[in-house]
């Protein structure tokens, strides 16, 4: 592998774990519904990004970029799928606090 | 190299700024100026048509679905941020936490010596997305369907708020008749206290 | 052929949602025969011919879509858990429009499962999971009320999570190995040792434990599954979890990755847990259908169980298990999809006596509860005592024991679920009720019948399905 192609891996290696680890923190410690779709957004940017990163290493860009078109378009499916759930969530409870939907227990 | 650096940098800040801002529509925004970042980052790393992708999608589509999503339950947001703290105290852990876990990283060393496969003649993307990956785009649109149901589902109408089914709905549908039927024969029979004979 | 089980669902829900009002009240007559053919087809359909590709229609050759053995199991169980999940759904439902929206849902579902069964590439799993996945939000969050969407959230936050990491794994393995499908990546993964693929497999097994609701991963489940509407809840149990968590590890693990000693070892003590922990959570609620969560999670641990053994035999009784447990759980949840309708209530503690008025109801109660305890002659039984035979020659013998006395932490649960809601004396509110509706006992006693004819014919099923799975493991 050449010498360009280590550097970037080298960055990368550091960045996305960073990355992976703010969107989990974001996740899981929120308790603003809004904030944990961001929180799986900024997951989604991490896993976007390994992709191309390994597309990038491997030098095969083009089934790589194809896989990041797709996940794309599911990513954008799926966070306007949470975004109706919260709207109605906010319908009912009048607040985005996600502790109003601890009923489910036991 | 430098310039890749830089922007990797942005996008970490950027992405730090959308989890930690209280406003959400500035944590929003932040998201955005992520996005841009990763789609320049793309772009340096020899996917343009990705890059492309995530600018419109990603930075453009998603943006305006978060926008849309905080402003239809805005008036809570800001005083929710501010009197119940919902990001919580919490939060503040992150950048440390961050600075941590680069640390770590930087300590543990970085495998150079990886044995990666032959690297491929490089090809165009519409042709191994349209040739190869086909099966793919009929999954993307079946997701895009479920996604048509679910917006559908979601948001047409008033919600009915009954979750029950069958006879519990009509059991319920006769109590609350009698009930409204009850409180009219009661009011109707009270002598109104007010004409005196 | 086997592209056909994408296509003509798919081709389906165009030509229903075209702009004709006429065209909607063939929603539900469409969606059962899909289910009635997917069912026919991997019954009687012989393997080679599944894959032989029509080549004049529209090119669907270059579309890598296969069956195996393993396959037309789970197709069979879709087909079967599709079939209930309709009835159920249509004749609970009250609104038209909600019955129209979630019969395309469910379609839409399957096609998503049936997808992932027969794609032989990492990313196309991955894409046909997500179908499932976001169909399975709508159908949980159908009624919009407050608890169906709380359930609905958790199950989307934990799934995209764990669709994060299963990307994740892909992503290091096409960085690995160059390539995301099946027969590349476990070429190339034979005998290497890049750190990237180990970090990549245990990406996976997180991923899929999240999604399959296993311990220490579940919190979404009971939920999920208390919060839907009954027809989604019978999809969802029945078979959507099942597939995009326990046969995609089964999968990946026979055709990707090959048999990993460690992951083998996380699998025993995953299994282990769920099985203690779900049974042992089951044993303490009032909820009807939470109850039925708790011991799904539980069961899905045995058939986890099988798979950590290694050796084929595990693998196969795994399998047997998950067609086992889709029959008969569909059935449990069908039974409380019938009791709640009647009586208006999940709280097991109100209920009291009901198998006086709902004879069927109750007895096919019974069918469901043996077979999942391992009471022989039912199929249950004979899955179970596979996996533990497996996991005992595979030298486990703790684990083995294990599973043997959660079985009876099963039939303590169970056996309090009947004589509450339907022994003893008939609650005085629910006098009047009657039993369900003919369209639910039918899949009611489809259900028992597969049940208790798959144990008692168990020889036969041996041959014919059983043992010619161990040849998908190579």
């Amino acid at each position: 592998m050449n010498n360009q192609t280590a550097e970037v891996l080298r960055m990368m290696t550091i960045f996305i774990p960073l990355l992976f680890v703010v969107g989990f923190f974001c996740v899981v410690v929120t308790r603003n519904l809004v904030r944990t779709l961001i929180g799986i957004e900024v997951l989604s940017k991490a896993v976007t990004l390994l992709l191309v990163v390994a597309g990038y290493t491997t030098g095969r860009t083009a089934l790589a970029q194809a896989c990041v078109i797709t996940l794309i378009m599911i990513e954008a499916v799926v966070v306007a799928v949470a975004a109706g759930i919260i709207v109605n969530v906010v319908r009912h409870t009048d607040s985005l606090d996600r502790r109003n939907l601890e009923e489910l227990r036991g | 190299m430098i310039v890749d650096l830089l922007i990797l940098t942005a996008l970490l800040i950027f992405v730090l700024g959308a989890a930690m801002k209280r406003d959400t529509v500035k944590a929003a925004i932040a998201l955005a100026l992520a996005s841009i970042m990763l789609s320049v980052l793309m772009f340096r790393l020899a996917s343009p048509l990705a890059a492309v992708f995530e600018l419109s999608v990603c930075a453009g589509l998603i943006t305006v679905v978060f926008m849309s999503t905080i402003s239809l339950t805005k008036p809570l947001t800001v005083l929710e941020e501010e009197r119940l703290h919902l990001r919580g105290r919490h939060f503040a852990v992150l950048p440390i936490l961050v600075l941590a876990a680069a640390g770590l990283l930087v300590m543990v060393g970085i495998p150079t010596d990886l044995a990666l496969p032959q690297a491929a003649s490089a090809q165009d993307v519409r042709s191994v997305l349209w040739n190869e990956r086909q099966l793919d785009l009929l999954g993307e649109t079946l997701v895009i369907l479920a996604g048509f149901f679910g917006i559908l589902v979601l948001f047409k109408d008033k919600p009915t708020g009954v979750g029950r089914t069958g006879a519990a709905w009509l059991k319920a549908e006769r109590f609350r008749k009698e009930k409204s039927d009850e409180t009219t024969k009661v009011e109707s029979n009270q002598p109104d206290p007010a004409i005196r004979v | 052929m086997a592209a056909f089980l994408i296509f003509v669902p798919l081709i389906g829900i165009i030509t229903l949602n075209l702009p004709f009002r006429f065209l909607r009240r063939f929603a539900y007559g469409y969606a059962i025969t899909v289910a009635a053919a997917q069912a026919a087809l991997a019954i009687f359909l012989p393997l080679p011919l599944w894959n032989r590709v029509l080549a004049h229609f529209f090119g669907l050759e270059r579309l890598d879509l296969s069956a195996d053995r393993l396959s037309l199991v789970l197709l069979l169980s879709i087909a079967i858990v599709m079939f209930a999940a309709l009835q159920v759904g249509c004749f609970t439902i009250r609104s038209g429009k909600r019955r129209f929206e979630f019969v395309n849902l469910v379609v839409l579902a399957v096609t998503g499962l049936n997808g992932a069964a027969l794609v032989h590439d990492l990313f196309s799993l991955y894409v046909f999971l997500e179908v499932a996945a976001v169909a399975s939000f709508t159908l949980i969050a159908l009624e919009r009320d407050k608890l169906s969407l709380e359930g609905g959230f958790k199950y989307l936050v934990l799934s995209a999570v764990a669709s994060v990491m299963l990307l994740a794994a892909i992503a290091l393995l096409l960085m690995s190995t160059g390539s995301t499908a099946f027969a590349a990546v476990h070429a190339a993964l034979l005998g290497s040792s890049n750190p990237m693929a180990r970090i990549a497999v245990a990406s996976f097994v997180a991923g899929l434990c999240i999604k399959g609701g296993l311990v220490p991963f579940h919190g979404w489940l009971p939920d999920a599954y208390t919060a839907a509407p009954a027809g989604a809840s019978v999809l969802l149990a029945g078979i959507v979890t099942k597939t995009t968590g326990i046969y995609t590890l089964i999968r990946l693990m026979s055709s990707v990755f090959g048999p990993v000693p460690q992951i083998q070892a996380v699998l025993l003590f995953v299994g282990a847990l769920s099985i203690i922990i779900g049974a042992t959570a089951a044993l303490g609620q009032k909820d009807f259908k939470r109850m039925l969560a708790y011991s799904s999670i539980s069961q899905m641990g045995y058939i986890v169980l099988g798979l950590g053994a290694g050796s084929a035999l595990g693998v196969a009784g795994a399998v047997f298990h998950l067609f086992n447990h889709a029959v008969f759980k569909t059935l449990l949840f069908v039974n409380a999809a019938a009791v709640e309708e009647q009586t208006g209530t999940r709280d097991m503690d109100t209920m009291g006596g009901l198998s006086a008025r709902m004879p069927v109801t109750g007895a096919t109660s019974v069918v469901a509860f043996l077979s999942t305890a391992g009471v022989p002659p039912l199929a249950g039984f004979w899955s179970k005592f596979i996996i533990v035979v497996a996991v005992w020659s595979a030298g486990q013998h703790a684990y083995a024991v294990i599973a043997v006395l959660a079985s009876l932490l099963t039939c303590a649960y169970f056996l309090s679920m009947q004589r509450r809601v339907f022994f003893g004396v008939l609650a005085q509110e629910f006098k009047d009720i009657h039993e369900a509706r003919l369209a639910i006992l039918v899949p009611e006693v489809v259900l028992a019948l597969i049940t208790i004819g798959v144990g008692v014919m168990f020889p036969r099923v041996l041959e014919t399905f059983i043992l010619p799975i161990r040849s998908v493991l190579g």
